[in-house]
C-alpha cells in the first residue's frame, strides 16, 4: 500500500514534460527504432566480413535499378501476377467457402480436395502447371491463384460454420427466411474470418511468387533475383527481397485497414 | 391464447433417450404474464423452443389462437438469455431488423424502432454498437427488438440470467413497466424463484427426469409490483411456497 502511494507521488511529482515524453513514445517510434537497429545489425555483419553487401551498396544498386526502369517493370510484372492470382483466388474462395459452410453436400464433395491440395506446396504444382499450361503467364498466375484460394476457402468455410446458432435463431424468430439469414446474418458474421483468410491468402500469394517466376519469366522481382543469383549479384538479390517485403507489407496494411473498418463491431480482447 | 396440449419431446442419447418433456399441458390467457421455474433439465427451454417454433414436439401439439405452431412467426417474439443481438448492427438497426424483414417502409420503421428504444430507456444509445453496452442494456435492446415487430406473445428464456443481482432487480421492474404500457402475453422462463413470483400472475413449477409440470401457483398480488410488495409478508409466503415446490420435489418412482 505504502509502496504504491510513494510510487504514485513520485510520478505526479516529476516534471510533466518528462512524464509526457516517457509515456508518449508512440508505437511507431519503437517500430522505427527496431528498423534502425535491424539495419545496424545487418551492416555490422557486413563489416564483420560476412559475405553480404552493406546497406549503402544495396541502396546504390536500388538507385540504379530504379533509374534504368528495371525495378519499376519488375514490380509491375510481379504485382500484376500477385494481384491477378490473389483476386481470382479470393473471388472463387468466398462463394465456395460459403457453399461448403451452408450445404453439407457441397462440403462433403469439396473438402477432401481442398485438404488434399493444401498439403501440396504450390512449388510442387509448378512442373505440372508448366506441362499443362505452357510457360506463359497462365501457369504463374495459376499457382498464385491456387495458394490464395486454398488459404481463403478454409477461412471462409470456418467462418460460416462458426456463426453463432443463437443469432440465426434470433433472425428466424424475427421472421427472416433462409435468403435473408444468409445475406444479413451469415455474411456479416463470417466477415472477420474472410478478411483473415484474405490476409493469409495474400501472404501465400507473395510466398508463391518467386516460385512462379521460376517458370521462364522475362520480368519480375523473383526472376530478377534468380538471374542475379547466376552472376553472384548479391545487392540485386537484396533489392528484390526488400521490394517484395515492402510491397507485401503495404498490401497487408491495406487489408488490415479494411478489416478494422469492416469489423470494428467485434468485441476485441 | 396459448394452448399446450399433452406435449412430449425426447432427445436421443448414446444408449438411452432423454425425456425433455413428458405429457405437458398448459394454457395461457391473453395478456397474462406466466413464469416457468424449475431445475436445469426440466425441459423449460425445450418448451419455449416449441412455442417459438424452433423445435417440433414428438407428441401432442402447441397452439396459438387455435392454430398449430409449425415454425417461427412474427406473432411470437423471443428474447434469448445470450441477448443474441447482431453485433455488427447498432441498437437502432437491431431493433429495426424484424421490421426490415417484414418490409416495413424505412420512415415507419424508424419511428417504430424509436418508440421502443425510448420505451426501454435506450434513447441515448440508439446509435451505439452492442459491444459498447452493458449486459442489462443489451437485454433491454433485445426486448425492444422483440417488441418492435409487434408480437402478441413474448417468449423470454432466462433473459436476466447473465446479469448481476442488482441489475436484475432493475430490469425486472423495467420489464413490468414496459409490459404495463404495452400489454402482451408473456411466457418467461427463469431459475430464480424470487423473479418468478415478482413478475408473474401465475408461476408454473416444472420438474426434471422426465420434464413435467408439477404445480401451478397463482400469484394474487396486484400490479404494479413495487419494492414494498417485494418485501411484504404476502410475497414472502408465495415465494416460500414456490421455493418448496421447486426444491423439494418428490422424486418420481
Amino acid at each position: 500500500m505504502t509502496v504504491v502511494q510513494v510510487g504514485a507521488e513520485t510520478t505526479t511529482g516529476s516534471p510533466p514534460t518528462e512524464e509526457r515524453r516517457r509515456r508518449g513514445v508512440p508505437k511507431w517510434g519503437w517500430n522505427g527504432l527496431s528498423v534502425v537497429l535491424g539495419i545496424g545489425i545487418w551492416w555490422g555483419f557486413s563489416l564483420a566480413g560476412y559475405d553480404i553487401p552493406a546497406p549503402p551498396e544495396v541502396l546504390k544498386r536500388g538507385g540504379e535499378l530504379i533509374a534504368d526502369g528495371t525495378l519499376a517493370d519488375d514490380v509491375l510484372a510481379s504485382l500484376g501476377r500477385v494481384l491477378a492470382g490473389f483476386v481470382l483466388g479470393v473471388a472463387l474462395a468466398i462463394p465456395v467457402g460459403f457453399l461448403m459452410g451452408w450445404y453439407g453436400i457441397v462440403r462433403g464433395l469439396i473438402e477432401p480436395w481442398v485438404q488434399f491440395f493444401r498439403t501440396i506446396p504450390p512449388l510442387a504444382i509448378i512442373p505440372l502447371a508448366v506441362v499443362l499450361m505452357g510457360i506463359g503467364e497462365t501457369p504463374k498466375i495459376f499457382v498464385i491463384f491456387l495458394a490464395s484460394f486454398l488459404a481463403c476457402v478454409i477461412a471462409t468455410f470456418q467462418g460460416v460454420v462458426g456463426v453463432d446458432k443463437t443469432l440465426i435463431n434470433a433472425a428466424r424468430v424475427l421472421g427472416a427466411k433462409d435468403g435473408t439469414i444468409f445475406a444479413r446474418v451469415v455474411v456479416p458474421a463470417s466477415m472477420p474470418f474472410i478478411l483473415v483468410g484474405m490476409r493469409v491468402g495474400l501472404g501465400s500469394s507473395w510466398a508463391t511468387l518467386v516460385a512462379a517466376e521460376l517458370i521462364a519469366a522475362q520480368q519480375g522481382l523473383g526472376y530478377r533475383m534468380q538471374s542475379a543469383q547466376l552472376y553472384y549479384d548479391l545487392p540485386t538479390i537484396f533489392v528484390g527481397l526488400i521490394s517484395i517485403g515492402v510491397l507485401g507489407l503495404l498490401m497487408d496494411r491495406v487489408l488490415l485497414f479494411a478489416e478494422r473498418r469492416l469489423t470494428n463491431w467485434q468485441e476485441r480482447r | 391464447m396459448i394452448a399446450i396440449d399433452r406435449v412430449g419431446k425426447a432427445f436421443p442419447l448414446k444408449n438411452d433417450r432423454f425425456v425433455a418433456l413428458d405429457d405437458v399441458s398448459l394454457s395461457v390467457a391473453e395478456n397474462e404474464f406466466v413464469t416457468i421455474v424449475g431445475p436445469s433439465g426440466c425441459g423449460k427451454t425445450t418448451l419455449m423452443n416449441i412455442l417459438a417454433g424452433l423445435e417440433t414436439p414428438d407428441a401432442g401439439q402447441a397452439l396459438v389462437r387455435g392454430s398449430k405452431i409449425t415454425g417461427p412467426g412474427p406473432d411470437r417474439g423471443v428474447i434469448f438469455q445470450q441477448y443474441a443481438l447482431f453485433p455488427w448492427l447498432t441498437v437502432r438497426k437491431n431493433v429495426e431488423f424484424g421490421l426490415r424483414t417484414a418490409g416495413v417502409p424505412s420512415r415507419e420503421r424508424r419511428d417504430r424502432a424509436q418508440h421502443f428504444i425510448d420505451l426501454v430507456g435506450l434513447h441515448d444509445f440508439a446509435d451505439a454498437l452492442p459491444r459498447t453496452l452493458s449486459g442489462g442494456m443489451k437485454q433491454r435492446c433485445a426486448i425492444a427488438r422483440a417488441y418492435a415487430v409487434n408480437p402478441s406473445i413474448l417468449l423470454m428464456d432466462e433473459p436476466f440470467g447473465a446479469v448481476d443481482a442488482l441489475t436484475r432487480v432493475r430490469l425486472q421492474e423495467q420489464l413490468l413497466q414496459t409490459w404495463s404500457q404495452e400489454k402482451r402475453t408473456v411466457v418467461f422462463i427463469t431459475h430464480d424463484v424470487d423473479e418468478a413470483v415478482f413478475l408473474a400472475s401465475r408461476v408454473v413449477v416444472m420438474a426434471a427426469r422426465p420434464g413435467r409440470i408439477v404445480e401451478v401457483i397463482d400469484v394474487d398480488l396486484p400490479y404494479p409490483r413495487t419494492e414494498e410488495l417485494r418485501l411484504s409478508p404476502a410475497f414472502t409466503a408465495l415465494r416460500n411456497r414456490v421455493w418448496s415446490a421447486v426444491y423439494h420435489q418428490e422424486p418420481v418412482a
